[in-house]
């Protein structure tokens, strides 16, 4: 076959049946399968972040409440936020990365299909690694930005910031890695003529996403470093008394914490600029634009960390810069917002699950990012800093965005991930009880925060007037909790038994959608020849094209690479393996309190483990010859 | 970028830096280390406002050069370039606005200082 | 089936092994270039906090100047600047020979008839000599801290000795990975040879090799001449 066809002729993929049995996962170096863990891991972690946020509700309900003790709490809105920062949102995003990017781009695989089932797997393990404390009310208590000293061993003398610096250093490495994996594979593997400007946004916010954790990430793990030398062996890098800086950790924090927040919200804001265009029937207006505003935020990104320490009193300078550029990083962002609703304008809307989500998103951002430039005023900011206004704040673009714009991916390429629909019906009760709890629950927080109710506390007097913004809150989660189980319910029916779906249910643009639906393992017969930014639509001759059905494509049949003798990476063990070291080796650090010889043996083993492995790994070739 | 994405780059191709190359680099940047040791020990040098501008222009030299021809970033495809230059701005900027921030160096502004 | 059909790319697979790339290049080549990207915001990170810290440690010994602790006892000015110059000029020469065995690697079909050409073209003897000054950097290290601990700085004495500990640390340790990484193409030279097909993987190991030999450049200047 010399070429593929712009509505490519079948639905089911494979004549055999693919091997699907438990070994197969554990040795997977597909990216669409990583895809799928990552996904199914993330939402499980995303439940968990979930209801420790409930149990957080809960105890705020009524004046002085007694659900959680103040060292419960602590441990919870601490795990709320590192589960929801590091454990759900990244890797919802991730899912995404993998699944995505190599179809986007054209490509077979990424670059380095074993170093991406490493990531995953020091993703799960670490996940589990820092997850597992609060089970047994150990878990990290210094909040998910682990302010020093209040995180060293003078404050926190206990166990429990060990998991969560040892954790952190852990997923750094997950990130890292992946970081590095999609940033070659970007650059590299692109189709004929993928031009950069020709590729999907999705993909250039990734690439952009991909940069700032190769450049954010390091610099926590010396923070994180010198945190853990610190508590484990006496530096004084935070200590006070020795002349140490109060402020060197926090300013090392927010080096990596805001790009941090960029990397949250760009893939969001990639997915999202991919259903608009798509249910509005128009291309995406002023593309070039858009990334071009992609790429200002991720520079700018690094410009305006200091935003979050007005209240530190860095000096008039120091405020006025970090002020500016703060205002500044506001007005790509911005551009953004009026693109979509610019590439909305006089389109063809179909509302379904996906597109509601994407216009949410369009508008639960704008507000959070309006209530984000307020803060960026010092005078301001000294009035609402550590108040639930922030907190309202960050939910708003975290949730209303960062989640909005997943969950609005999540039924948009659902089909493409499983074959399958996902159900508008469980759909509808999923984004509509969400947006309802989301409001109900965050809106309420900026007058709470105006009010004066500061964060992390875990109890409040009556009579403050803070009462009914509460209770509201505390409603608001429950509603938030019922959305969240119907997009659950949807998300496993669906995953049995929703509706047959066609290789491109929704006549959308982009060549992901030119194959079957799931797409078969060496996703593309052979390598397309890409010659415009939106090739399903342009071959029509038009801009609209018409979604192919399931009907249209029965009893086509889809090759196997084997049959099509296209060479496909051997899956593999030794990611496993060796990800399984590193986790051992950083789990003897936690017993250099109480044991030194057993962290040490524990250290080295791990070593010498994890060393072999990569060894192993290294040596082993990654295809067959041929 | 763009322009070059269907046909095979020119990787590893024309113009090597040779022998005569390596070795002459090396050379300067043993005669440049010597000059900034003996510095140190040379106390009218050593004293003066110049000492530290001229250290950190003597290293700038010694990093570019072996940046430039030993990891032959001068030689190779433009985009080995972008991904260290980018990185290195962005790690240099981010050095100089710790340093004004720990009031390691300062700008003197009038009334604002 | 329509009639409009968007064309293929000419068949990538060409030779074995070698998959269709966009530009041409290694995948390999630029994911150690991002890695090298990424490592100077490591490095900036810690000489950042070494910088931030000079001067502020409340107690002695002192990296440039004389202490004198409170029983009366002086500690002298710590750093070593003779024994550390020696190291520096053997890591810099390391960089030298490192691309001496890189270009033995990949020019080792070229005959070689007289002595220089065969010296210049061994692999192996450069790739020795680079792993040996590699070490050799590394025993100054060891020599240097333990000198250090004898004259009563730790990592936790100050300020100064937890920062600087640990920026010279993490540059040791990369150094150390160096030459792990170069004795294991050593071992491989031994068992099959090195050749052109392999002076991908060998110019890889020297980009790391290199790097960090700029990043000491760096640390030499900030940390030991400028007081």
């Amino acid at each position: 076959m010399a070429t593929i066809v712009a509505a490519p002729p079948y639905s089911s993929t494979a004549t055999e049946s693919a091997n699907t049995g438990l070994m197969s996962w554990l040795t997977t170096v597909d990216h669409k399968r990583i895809g799928v863990l990552y996904l199914i891991t993330a939402l499980v972690f995303f439940v968990i972040g979930g209801l420790e946020a409930f149990l957080i509700r809960a105890q705020l309900a009524v004046p002085n409440g007694t659900v959680l003790s103040a060292d419960m709490y602590n441990q919870l809105f601490t795990m709320h936020g590192t589960t929801m920062v590091f454990l759900a949102i990244m890797p919802l995003s991730a899912a995404f990365f993998n699944f995505l990017i190599p179809l986007q781009i054209g490509a077979r695989d990424v670059a380095f299909p074993r170093l991406n089932a490493f990531s995953y797997w020091i993703y799960l393990l670490g996940g589990i690694f820092i997850t597992v404390p609060i089970f047994f009310a150990v878990a990290p208590d210094g909040g998910w930005f682990g302010y020093a000293p209040l995180s060293t061993k003078q404050f926190s003398p206990q166990i429990n910031m060990d998991f969560w610096v040892l954790g952190l250093q852990i997923l750094g490495i997950s990130s890292l890695a992946a970081a590095f994996n999609f940033i070659t594979t970007i650059i590299n593997m692109r189709a004929p003529g993928m031009h950069l400007m020709r590729m999907p946004i999705f993909t250039w916010m990734s690439f952009v996403v991909q940069f700032l954790v190769a450049l954010a990430f390091p610099v926590i793990t010396i923070a994180l470093v010198f945190l853990q030398f610190d508590r484990f062996f006496g530096t004084n890098f935070y200590a006070i008394g020795a002349g140490a800086d109060p402020l060197l950790w926090q300013h090392l924090f927010w080096v990596f914490g805001h790009p941090e927040v960029y990397i949250l919200i760009l893939p969001a804001f990639g997915l999202v600029s991919e259903v608009l265009p798509t249910f509005s029937k128009k291309p995406l207006f002023g593309y070039p634009v858009m990334v071009y505003s992609g790429i200002l935020i991720g520079f700018l990104g690094f410009g305006v960390w200091a935003h979050h320490m007005f209240a530190v009193g860095m000096g008039p300078i120091a405020d006025a810069v970090f002020s500016l550029t703060t205002m500044l990083i506001a007005i790509p962002t911005g551009v953004k917002i009026f693109n979509w609703m610019a590439t909305m304008w006089d389109g063809d809307l179909r509302f379904n699950t996906s597109m509601k989500f994407g216009v949410a998103l369009v508008g639960m951002f704008t507000i959070g990012g309006i209530s984000g430039v307020m803060h960026s005023s010092p005078p301001a900011d000294l009035q609402q800093t550590d108040t639930y206004f922030i907190v309202a704040h960050f939910h708003y673009v975290l949730f209303g965005g960062s989640m909005f714009g997943l969950f609005a991916g999540l039924y948009y390429y659902f089909p493409k991930i499983s074959g399958r629909f996902m159900s508008e019906s469980l759909g509808n009760w999923h984004f509509w009880l969400t947006f309802l709890g989301m409001n109900l629950t965050f809106f309420p927080m900026h007058f709470s925060g105006l009010l004066g109710m500061p964060r992390r506390t875990y109890q409040y007097d009556a009579g403050q007037g803070l009462e009914l913004f509460n209770l509201l809150s505390t409603i608001g989660t429950l509603v938030l909790m019922l959305g969240t189980l119907f997009g659950l319910i949807n998300l496993w029916k669906s995953w049995k038994s929703g509706e047959r779906a066609s290789s491109n249910p929704w006549g959308a643009p982009t060549i992901e959608w030119a194959i079957p639906s799931p797409p078969p393992e060496h996703n593309f017969d052979t390598l397309p020849q890409i010659t415009s930014r939106y090739p399903l639509w342009d071959l029509k001759g038009a801009v609209v094209t018409h979604p192919t059905t399931v009907a249209d494509e029965a009893g086509r049949v889809q090759k196997t690479a084997k049959q099509l003798g296209i060479p496909m990476p051997n899956p593999s063990i030794l990611p496993l393996v060796t990800a399984v070291g590193v986790i051992v080796m950083f789990s003897g650090m936690l017993f250099t309190g109480s044991n030194m010889k057993l962290a040490v043996a524990i250290m080295i083993g791990g070593a010498v483990w994890w060393i072999a492995g990569l060894y192993n790994w290294l040596l082993t070739p990654l295809e067959d010859a041929h | 970028m763009a322009s070059h994405s269907a046909t095979a780059g020119h990787a590893d191709g024309h113009d090597h830096p040779t022998w005569s190359t390596y070795w002459k680099i090396a050379v300067i940047l043993f005669v440049i280390t010597a000059i900034e040791v003996s510095a140190f020990y040379i106390p009218a040098w050593e004293t003066s406002w110049i000492y530290v501008p001229s250290m950190l222009f003597l290293s700038t030299i010694k990093f570019t050069l072996v940046v430039m021809y030993y990891m032959h970033l001068k030689y190779d495809h433009k985009l080995f370039r972008s991904l260290f230059t980018g990185p290195l701005i962005v790690a240099a900027l981010t050095l100089i606005g710790l340093m004004f921030l720990f009031s390691k160096l300062s700008i003197r502004l009038g009334l604002l200082s | 089936m329509t009639a409009t059909t968007m064309p293929a790319a000419h068949d990538e697979s060409h030779g074995h092994g070698h998959h269709y790339t966009t530009l041409g290049l290694d995948n390999r080549k630029i994911a150690i270039w991002t890695f090298i990207g990424s490592e100077c915001m490591l490095f900036a990170s810690l000489i950042s906090t070494y910088l931030v810290y000079k001067g502020r440690s409340v107690k002695g010994p002192f990296p440039h100047e004389a202490w004198t602790d409170p029983s009366g006892k002086v500690f002298p000015a710590i750093l070593d600047i003779p024994v550390t110059s020696a190291s520096t000029f053997v890591l810099l020469m390391s960089s030298f020979a490192m691309v001496l065995a890189l270009a033995a690697v990949q020019n080792k079909e070229l005959p070689k008839t007289t002595f220089g050409e065969r010296i210049l073209g061994s692999s192996k003897l450069w790739l020795w000599v680079t792993c040996l000054m590699g070490t050799a950097f590394l025993g100054f290290q060891a020599y240097e801290f333990t000198a250090f601990i004898r004259e009563g700085l730790t990592i936790r004495t100050n300020l100064f000795g937890s920062s600087f500990f640990t920026l010279t640390g993490f540059h040791g340790a990369h150094v150390a990975v160096g030459v792990c990484w170069l004795f294991s193409l050593l071992a491989i030279d031994y068992k099959r040879g090195l050749g052109p097909s392999d002076a991908l993987n060998v110019d890889i190991a020297a980009l790391y090799w290199h790097f960090v030999d700029v990043v000491w450049i760096v640390i030499f200047t900030l940390v030991y001449l400028i007081k």
